[in-house]
Parts: C-alpha cells; sequence; structure tokens
C-alpha cells in the first residue's frame, strides 16, 4: 500500500516537474512587447519584419484595450516594451517609474464607419441620435471611447447608443458583420476592413486625433532587444509599415 | 461523511494546502485593497445599481428558462433512445468547455440581426436580439443551461425506475408519472442543477459582451461593469467584484445546508 501511494506522489511530482518546466516559457531571445487593440495589424506585420531582419529574435505581442495594459503593468505585467493609444496613460507609467523614455511615434484619426452598402442609410455624424439605428461606441474607459465622446461633443451630437464595447476590435467586429448600423472607429480600422466597412465623412471642423506612444518597460527582461524594437518602430521602414496601415505621423 | 485520518501523508496535505491557497489569496487580495471607507457609496453608484438589477433579473431568468428547457431536455437524454443521442448530449454539454467568447460569437452568426436565423426574424418582425436584455438572458441560458442539464439527468439515469413503474401500473399517465414521481425523486439535484446554471448565468461575462454588447441599464451586467470599470475606475471595480464575490457566499451557505443534507439521503441517487 505504501508503496504505491509512493509511486503516486512520484507520478504528482513528475507531473509538478513537468509544469514548471513547461508551463514557463521565457527565453533569452523572445521579446515581449504589450500593445494597443488598434496596432494588431501593424505591429504584427512589424514583428514579421523584424524577426526576418534578426534571426534568432523571436518577438512575441499581446494586443489589449490600452487601459488594460495599463493596468497589467502596473501590477508587474512582465514584457520589454508596452505601446499605447493614449499618451496620458503612458507618461502616467513613466511618472511612476515604470517605463522608461516613452516617445510618440504615430497618430490615427476616428472615422464614422458604417457596413459595407450602408444598410442603415447613414448620411452624417448627426444620424446617431437616431433611435431607429443601432448605433455603437467604445466605452468611455478606453481610449477609443474618450475619443468618440470628443467627437459627439465637438459635433454638438447626442447619441442613441446600443452599446459602449470594451475595445475597439469588438466594435469594428459588430459593425463589419452589420450587427451594427454605425459606429466611431480609428481609421486604421476602417483600412484593416477595407471590404466589409465604408466611411461617412465626418465634418472637417472636427479635428480629434489619438496619439501612439511606445516605451521600454522599468523591469523588462530584454532591454537590448526591447530597445531595438522600439527603434524600428520609429525607424522609416517602421513609419512606411504604419503608415501603410492608416496611422498617421506623429 | 469524514473518514477520519489522523496523520495524512504530507505530500498530500502540501500539495491540497497549494491547492486551497490557489482559491484564497485571490480573495485575500480583493478584500486587502477595498475602500473599505468609501465601499458603500461606491456601491450606491447609479451604473452598480442598474447593474445589479440587470443582472439579477438575467441570471434569474436564464436559470428559469434553463429549468422549462433543460429538465425536458434532460429527460429525454435519459430516457428516450434515439439515433444520435450520444452526439445530441455532447453538443448540449459544449458550452461547459467552449469559450464564453466564443459562444457569443457563435450566438451572434446564428441569431444575429445578419445571422442564419435572427435575419429572417428580423425582417419578419423588426426583433433583434443582440444589445437587448433578451440577448444578455439567451447569452446567460446557453452558457447556464448545460450545467442542469448534466445534474439533472445524471440524477435521472441513477434512478431505477421501479417508482416509476409502479406508478404507472397503477395507473398515472406517463405525463403524470413524470410530475408527480420522477421530478419529486429528483429533487435534490434539480435544485442543485437550478442554483448551478443560476450561479453560472450571474458571473457570465464572455458571451454576453459578445452577443448582447454593453450598455448601461440594458445590456450591462455585474461582470461587464467589473470589466469596463477596470479600466476607468478601479475602487468601483474592486467593490463590484466584492459584491459579486458578497452575493455568491450568500447563496452558497445559504443552500449548502439543505443541499448536502439531502445528498445523504439520495446519496445512491446522485450523479
Amino acid at each position: 500500500m505504501t508503496g504505491t501511494a509512493t509511486t503516486r506522489l512520484g507520478y504528482l511530482a513528475v507531473a509538478a516537474a513537468l509544469l514548471a518546466g513547461g508551463c514557463s516559457g521565457a527565453d533569452d531571445d523572445t521579446v515581449l512587447v504589450l500593445a494597443a487593440a488598434s496596432l494588431t495589424d501593424a505591429f504584427t506585420s512589424m514583428a514579421v519584419e523584424f524577426e526576418a531582419a534578426n534571426p534568432g529574435i523571436k518577438v512575441e505581442l499581446s494586443f489589449a484595450g490600452s487601459n488594460s495594459l495599463s493596468v497589467q503593468v502596473e501590477q508587474g505585467a512582465p514584457g520589454d516594451a508596452v505601446a499605447l493609444a493614449d499618451v496620458v496613460s503612458i507618461n502616467a507609467l513613466e511618472s511612476a517609474g515604470l517605463v522608461d523614455l516613452p516617445i510618440t511615434f504615430a497618430s490615427n484619426s476616428l472615422a464614422l464607419a458604417v457596413p459595407a452598402g450602408n444598410p442603415g442609410d447613414v448620411m452624417s455624424i448627426n444620424d446617431l441620435a437616431d433611435p431607429g439605428l443601432l448605433v455603437g461606441v467604445c466605452a468611455p474607459s478606453v481610449p477609443c471611447g474618450a475619443y468618440a465622446e470628443l467627437v459627439l461633443a465637438a459635433a454638438g451630437v447626442s447619441p442613441s447608443l446600443d452599446t459602449e464595447e470594451p475595445d475597439v476590435r469588438s466594435l469594428v467586429g459588430k459593425l463589419a458583420t452589420g450587427e451594427l448600423d454605425v459606429g466611431l472607429v480609428y481609421a486604421t480600422d476602417v483600412r484593416a476592413f477595407g471590404d466589409d466597412l465604408e466611411v461617412i465623412a465626418l465634418p472637417a471642423s472636427i479635428d480629434v486625433r489619438a496619439e501612439y506612444s511606445i516605451g521600454l518597460l522599468d523591469e523588462a527582461p530584454n532591454r537590448a532587444i526591447g530597445q531595438h524594437f522600439i527603434e524600428f518602430v520609429t525607424s522609416a521602414r517602421g513609419q512606411e509599415i504604419l503608415q501603410t496601415a492608416g496611422f498617421g505621423p506623429a | 461523511m469524514t473518514l477520519g485520518v489522523r496523520r495524512p501523508p504530507w505530500p498530500l496535505l502540501l500539495l491540497a494546502t497549494i491547492g486551497a491557497a490557489l482559491f484564497v489569496l485571490p480573495l485575500i487580495g480583493l478584500l486587502g485593497v477595498t475602500p473599505w471607507s468609501r465601499l458603500w457609496s461606491l456601491l450606491t453608484d447609479e451604473v452598480v445599481l442598474d447593474a445589479l438589477q440587470l443582472s439579477l433579473v438575467t441570471s434569474l431568468c436564464a436559470a428559469a428558462l434553463s429549468t422549462v428547457l433543460g429538465v425536458p431536455l434532460a429527460w429525454v437524454l435519459s430516457r428516450v433512445d434515439f439515433p444520435g443521442r450520444s452526439f445530441v448530449r455532447a453538443i448540449v454539454t459544449l458550452p461547459m468547455v467552449l469559450p464564453p467568447v466564443v459562444g457569443g460569437a457563435a450566438l451572434l452568426f446564428a441569431l444575429g440581426r445578419r445571422g442564419v436565423v435572427g435575419e429572417p426574424i428580423a425582417n419578419a418582425t423588426g426583433f433583434v436580439l443582440p444589445f437587448s436584455t433578451w440577448g444578455v438572458i439567451l447569452a446567460n441560458t446557453f452558457v447556464a443551461m448545460p450545467f442542469l442539464v448534466v445534474t439533472v439527468e445524471g440524477a435521472l439515469s441513477s434512478l431505477d425506475g421501479r417508482h416509476e413503474a409502479a406508478a404507472s401500473s397503477l395507473g398515472a399517465s406517463r405525463l403524470s408519472v413524470f410530475w408527480r414521481v420522477t421530478l419529486p425523486m429528483i429533487r435534490p439535484s434539480l435544485v442543485a442543477g437550478v442554483v448551478l446554471a443560476w450561479a453560472r448565468a450571474l458571473g457570465e461575462f464572455g458571451a454576453t459582451v459578445t452577443f448582447a454588447g454593453n450598455l448601461q441599464g440594458r445590456t450591462q451586467t455585474l461582470p461587464l461593469a467589473v470589466f469596463v470599470s477596470l479600466d476607468a475606475d478601479r475602487d468601483a471595480a474592486i467593490a463590484i467584484s466584492l459584491l459579486l464575490v458578497a452575493l455568491s457566499v450568500l447563496v452558497l451557505v445559504t443552500l449548502r445546508g439543505q443541499w448536502w443534507g439531502r445528498r445523504e439521503i439520495q446519496r445512491g441517487g446522485q450523479s
């Protein structure tokens, strides 16, 4: 009996050892970049080129809403660099000593997006007040929602909202599938979903721009490669990729 | 109930302690950061009260819907032999292992305004499920009902059928046997299943936000309010989390005595 029990505990010990060995993937040649959800396409392309240009180095990307990322960094999430769609948040992280020398590297504008074919016959931003349309924005707590509030205030429209999505990608998804009639998303999202979305022009007087900033995490395990990646983002090639994705200059 | 072991082997104790710590530590963490002095004002915020009311309404509706649909489903799965029964059973329990976000997306493709079933409904009646409170109830039911079906089907399958046969032989109709004999015999499991389904619905997040969106007073349940305010107002998020924990503990403690107590008697009839 005791023998069997010991053997079984042996199995448990082996399982524990496997867990310890297999579940921690930290690697010397891997750089982990935490990035705002709206950077998904641009940073994915950049990671591919960066890896091609630096053989042996692997870029891991973790995308989430900018504020979720801020919370993660505050709570000590591992990572080497962090890129947010919100300069204020990253400056706050810098003041807290969590992020070093953030630099603004791109900007994005807001766009009034409708599903391809404009099934709701949206003519202008004023239609966001129409209770007969399904209208979506981002939650005010994430940058795209905060910018949407600025746009709506500038246009003097109080919208008849049907949802405040927790991040911009879920809003874009619901627009692209036609579940919503109209929403305020980033210009880059419209570019990324060119076949499924159309843009309704905003009045020229509305100029709301999101600015993106990237910095090195203070406790980055791979500072050198992290710094190298940030340099790539701000390089001519990096800026070209951002521009192709629809971002504006910093 | 307890088989007293005077000197448990230390490796088991150690692993059990680590296992328990996994559940205790987050609670301590939550209690440690709770802004106690502001708790009341945070919890009586309009956003929180709206979310609390919506959460209670939608989770109770989902539990009721799960019961009305799930008990007959469990009965059919347990008593009616039809081709593809194990396949249907697997499909019914799928939401228990499926990431809720995937479930929400699948619901959207089926019942959304452009969905396979949703589009004809929307065209004919103008009724659109997503972004409505009905959408939340449906998403909750989708993730919660399997817990009830599994619990009730287990209980039904372990009944030996003698009492039901006796009732039939005395002239009771099949429906009346179900109401008067079968249901009372599985009562403890039924209660357990309803509570499990309700608890799962109360905590539902992924399918809800994917299928029904997030709007205060209409689709923003407590878990959604936590997620959104985690970004904006950490203290509010902590206060709502604490409210959810308190609510769940309250229900578990209230029902535990009744549930375990009956379980002893029904031992043979469980699982």
